[in-house]
């Protein structure tokens, strides 16, 4: 796999290194600036709320059915 | 006929060679697959324990700007459930977290976002010095992490916050480890059993355990004085 990337890259040796290294940092920054925000948002990691998205939404249909009744 | 004739022999080997070839290379990239997952998991820890604080020290020195802007203003936004998502509008002091929470900015809005930027206020619950329930959310690992050491905080801790009216000093008085579900923690009067000597409490909520977050740590305090803007902050604070 990365052999025959290798052997495709155009150049010698050092220009193969540079070009590489160019590589390897645009994979980086797609995953730092991308790939790794999607995935935490998706992951059950980081949450420090108690569900408040969940019963925020219905507590106003809590209120509103006492109304109601 | 049989396949394996004796003129065949002579290219067995070179089918077997070739094989075995095939599968090396096979091993082989499936050997450079793993490596690379490897690695782009190892690049994900270095962005959640590192990355994630880097960007998040940014946003909150511009939350901490904002909040001191607001504060000195005067003629505040005022104080209420309409107040703009993702505006800071307070600081906390915490000297038992210093250095990590002192004047850190208290924003509204609890969503992931905000959370990046310092404390997150629940909108739906009373605003500092309010009767009723004064509840915030923190990290306590990545992203800023502000409330890392949140297990070091004992009863009796008093927690400072700053608003364009007043110091509110507030004293931590009981904690308790609850489920993500818990949203009773957050509604005034949360722990009718532990009889707190006032109806003007604070919450503090944060992740349990510390680098997982299937359950979430609850700290209740209450209201125990008010320092109007003028007369300036706590003196035993040294600011």
């Amino acid at each position: 796999m990365y052999g025959a990337l290798w052997r495709k890259l155009p150049g010698p040796n050092v220009v193969k290194v540079v070009e590489l290294l160019v590589m390897l940092a645009v994979v980086v920054v797609l995953l730092f600036a991308w790939v790794f925000p999607w995935a935490t948002v998706h992951l059950p990691i980081d949450n420090v709320t108690v569900d408040s998205s969940s019963q925020s939404m219905l507590m106003p249909d809590a209120r509103l059915r006492q109304v109601m009744e | 006929m049989g396949e394996r004739s004796d003129d065949a022999t002579g290219v067995e080997p070179a089918i077997v060679g070739n094989n075995r070839h095939r599968l090396a290379k096979f091993v082989g990239v499936i050997g450079e697959l793993l490596v690379t997952v490897g690695v782009v998991l190892l690049l994900f820890s270095a962005y959640q324990l590192w990355w994630t604080n880097v960007i998040a020290a940014g946003h909150t020195s511009v939350a901490r700007e904002q909040a001191k802007e607001y504060i000195a203003s005067s003629t505040p936004k005022p104080l209420n459930s309409a107040f703009p998502k993702g505006d800071a509008f307070a600081l906390m002091y915490i000297p038992r977290l210093k250095p990590s929470v002192w004047a850190l900015p208290i924003l509204q809005g609890v969503d992931l976002e905000t959370l990046t930027k310092g404390l997150g206020h629940y909108p739906e619950t009373a605003m500092p010095g309010e009767v009723g329930n004064f509840a915030l959310a923190g990290h306590r690992a990545t992203n800023g992490e502000p409330l890392a050491n949140f297990d070091q905080l004992r009863a009796g801790d008093k927690v400072y916050v700053q608003t364009p009216t007043a110091w509110y000093t507030y004293e931590l008085k009981v904690d308790q480890i609850v489920s993500p579900t818990a949203y009773w923690v957050i509604k005034p009067n949360p722990i009718p059993e532990a009889h707190l000597p006032s109806d003007r409490i604070i919450t503090l909520t944060t992740c349990n355990p510390r680098w997982a977050s299937y359950e979430r740590w609850a700290f209740w305090g209450v209201l125990t004085s008010v320092r109007p803007r003028q007369d300036g902050p706590p003196p035993e604070l040294e600011l």
